[in-house]
């Protein structure tokens, strides 16, 4: 297979098209939740702001080389998650570095971001430091069997690993979707959806009380500019899985902002609905109510 | 079945142990001044037959006219709903007492503390030598009233020049009344 | 000086004899130095703007004050409308409120707290005892200036300042940090030995690093 260079300022105006949306909504979505406490929340240009004055800070100091690399694995697992997922189905520009195997990557990227923060996070010898990153590799873990099991469903159902030909199977009507054709695996990968998403009931590992905001805690200035692009990135990307694998993909941006507002969305619903659950029972509640679904899923196909 | 008064319970108590005078506050609330002998004795009577079982503070009075410490020991009867408080004098120069933290673990804080602000030794008193709010203090223990806040303050503190202080009393008699009635 | 802070000789459990000094081992000695800003007045300029639009306010009550702070992140003041934030951790923020009265023993845990920020950084004081001592002037253990010990960029006079006072002493913040004059950070370190003398003659039992981040 002979590659096609065009494809990496394709990709890179993917990533900037993404980046700057994913500013966009994560401070409208808090504004949404802020208006739920009746507030007005932040201005949706604060994100923004926030980026530069941390780029803009004039000291900085390090604990070490994986401290550094902390950041950087983070940001690479939301960019590489990113790019091996078709961003927009059936367009040349937008499909990345898609390939027919990038299922099976895409699921080894969702966590991998977690696993370099959590190298990061140990250098940076904060005690507080250490509890976030146990928390939070065990809360992921957790959330990640269900959407495992509903990936492998799914996988069986269109009898595929490349997430273009999973998309193209759901085109031709809303009813051809996954959400319809499988609801269980889309029941279980919805509720793991919650919980990768770092919002109540699930962001105990951030906890911004009890254990001054977790794993983050040592970072400061470009570091921490660094994890907050990839905060605006990752959960994009995620939901573009998510988008792809059950919700019959996106043939055009407008499409595509829509649909990945109204799964961000979903969280956010949920978020403000619920108070926060701890680790333990974050745990057992994905245990037993999203891995039967998955479960089901899979026995069904 | 009727509870019985603060003064019929300093009767009962008097036939055991030698008291000095009742002070009655409210009906739920009285003071007895103890010696210091009879002090153990009279807190394990009172906790264990009397249903006093929680002591809610033990604080010192500086009577620096009198030359003495005035101890006091705060006992709750919980049922009962009424305090009776303990009042030890102690000669003011090489204050000492015994501790009690054996009765109640809590007197352990409060003896550290009495310590750190009054200078009151409790010799047998649990890491009672630490410091408890003020860090590495040398000089008189502040709550002394021989200890001069405000000298020690414009010593330690560099005030801000410019400030106006008034008297309460005066000021307010000026605001209120300005005519002088 | 408490004892595991006391340079002594430890042996592990291998047999190995190690010299530790906490003091030394734990903490980064170097004094702050005089960080320059950017070099071209337009970068800077925006960096000020971002600066004062992102105010991040370490979440550290240090007195009364600590408890009119809260208001403000309700729905009837709602700060975060100003771009505050609170972190909670040094780190991260870039603000520093001393809400209130200052005890000696929590100026200690104050100028830690405000040497692991990182430049530039800002003081508000905020309510009278900051100020002048207020009602605490004569007290033992309370400071009665507080720009003997910290940079300060902002009073907010009050006992206690309202909420809508907090307000515009921020605003008064914003105004002051893009115009480019508050570089409390670059004070503290060109007059790091005055600093340092001032918080030596309160703080009693220094068993600290002169410069600990």
């Amino acid at each position: 297979m002979e590659f096609e260079w065009i494809k990496i300022p394709y990709s890179m105006l993917t990533l900037f098209i993404v980046a700057n949306y994913g500013f966009l909504l994560t401070a409208v979505m808090a504004k949404i939740a802020a208006r739920v406490g009746r507030r007005h929340g932040i201005p949706v240009w604060q994100n923004y702001l926030d980026l530069i004055k941390n780029y803009g800070l004039r000291s900085s100091i390090t604990h070490g080389v994986m401290y550094y690399l902390g950041p950087v694995f983070r940001l690479s697992g939301g960019v590489g998650l990113l790019l091996f997922v078709p961003t927009i189905y059936g367009t040349e520009m937008f499909s990345n570095m898609s390939f027919a195997g990038d299922l099976i990557l895409a699921l080894y990227f969702v966590f991998f971001g977690a696993l370099g923060m959590a190298l990061g996070a140990a250098e940076s010898g904060h005690p507080h430091s250490a509890i976030g990153v146990s928390r939070g590799l065990s809360q992921v873990t957790a959330a990640e069997l269900p959407f495992a099991l509903a990936v492998f469903a799914v996988a069986l159902q269109y009898q595929t690993l490349s997430i273009t030909e999973i998309v193209a199977a759901q085109q031709g009507g809303v009813l051809h979707w996954t959400l319809f054709s499988n609801p269980f695996a889309v029941a279980a990968a919805m509720l793991s959806f919650l919980g990768s998403m770092m919002r109540p009931p699930f962001d105990v590992v951030l906890a911004p009380q009890e254990i001054p905001i977790g794993p983050p805690t040592e970072y400061h200035s470009s570091y921490l500019a660094l994890l907050q692009t990839n905060r605006a990135i990752f959960p994009i990307a995620k939901i573009v899985v998510y988008m792809n694998l059950f919700f019959g993909g996106a043939a055009s941006w407008p499409v595509f902002f829509l649909k990945v507002f109204l799964i961000y969305l979903f969280s956010v619903f949920v978020g403000v609905a619920f108070p926060r659950f701890r680790v333990e029972q974050s745990i057992r509640w994905f245990l037993v109510s999203a891995v039967p679904l998955g479960v089901i899923a899979i026995v069904l196909v | 079945m009727r509870q019985i008064s603060m003064r019929e319970l300093y009767e009962i108590l008097k036939q055991i142990f030698p008291l000095g005078e009742l002070t009655e506050q409210r009906s739920n609330l009285a003071f007895i001044t103890v010696d210091r002998a009879q002090l153990r004795p009279l807190l394990l009577h009172l906790r264990d037959r009397e249903g006093f079982t929680h002591l809610v503070l033990l604080t010192a009075v500086d009577w620096i006219e009198d030359g003495s410490f005035q101890l006091t020991y705060l006992l709750c009867d919980r049922l009962g709903q009424r305090d009776l408080g303990l009042r030890v004098m102690l000669p003011r120069d090489g204050a000492a007492m015994e501790s009690i933290h054996d009765l109640w673990p809590t007197a352990a804080t409060y003896q550290r503390e009495l310590r750190e602000m009054f200078g009151i030794a409790f010799p047998e008193s649990p890491r009672v030598e630490e410091d408890f709010i003020l860090e590495g203090w040398t000089g008189t223990p502040p709550y002394r009233r021989d200890f001069d806040t405000l000298k020690y303050s414009n010593e330690t503190f560099a005030p801000r020049p410019g400030r106006e202080t008034r008297d309460p009393e005066g000021y307010m008699k000026e605001q209120l009344y300005p005519d002088g009635n | 000086m408490r004892d595991e802070l006391k340079k002594r000789v430890v042996k592990t459990p291998d047999g190995q004899e190690l010299e530790i000094e906490p003091l030394r081992d734990y903490y980064c000695e170097a004094p702050p130095t005089v960080m320059p800003a950017a070099y071209s007045k337009i970068v800077e300029g925006l960096f000020n703007w971002a600066r004062a639009e992102s105010l991040w306010i370490l979440g550290f009550g240090t007195g009364c004050g600590a408890i009119e702070m809260r208001p403000l992140m309700t729905p009837r003041f709602d700060a975060y409308r100003y771009g505050i934030q609170w972190r909670p951790t040094p780190r991260q923020a870039n603000l520093f409120v001393i809400s209130g009265y200052l005890s000696v023993k929590t100026l200690k845990r104050v100028i830690r707290s405000y040497e692991q920020m990182q430049n530039p950084k800002y003081v508000v004081g905020l309510g009278s005892c900051t100020i002048n001592g207020g009602m605490y002037f004569d007290s033992y253990n309370t400071i009665t200036r507080l720009d003997e010990y910290l940079p300060v960029d902002v009073y907010i006079a009050g006992c206690m300042p309202r909420p809508e006072a907090l307000l515009s002493g921020f605003e008064e913040l914003k105004r002051i940090i893009k115009s480019g004059k508050a570089e409390g950070a670059n004070r503290y370190a060109e007059n790091f030995d005055w600093y340092k003398a001032n918080q030596k003659r309160v703080i009693q039992d220094w068993d600290m690093p002169d410069y600990n981040w």
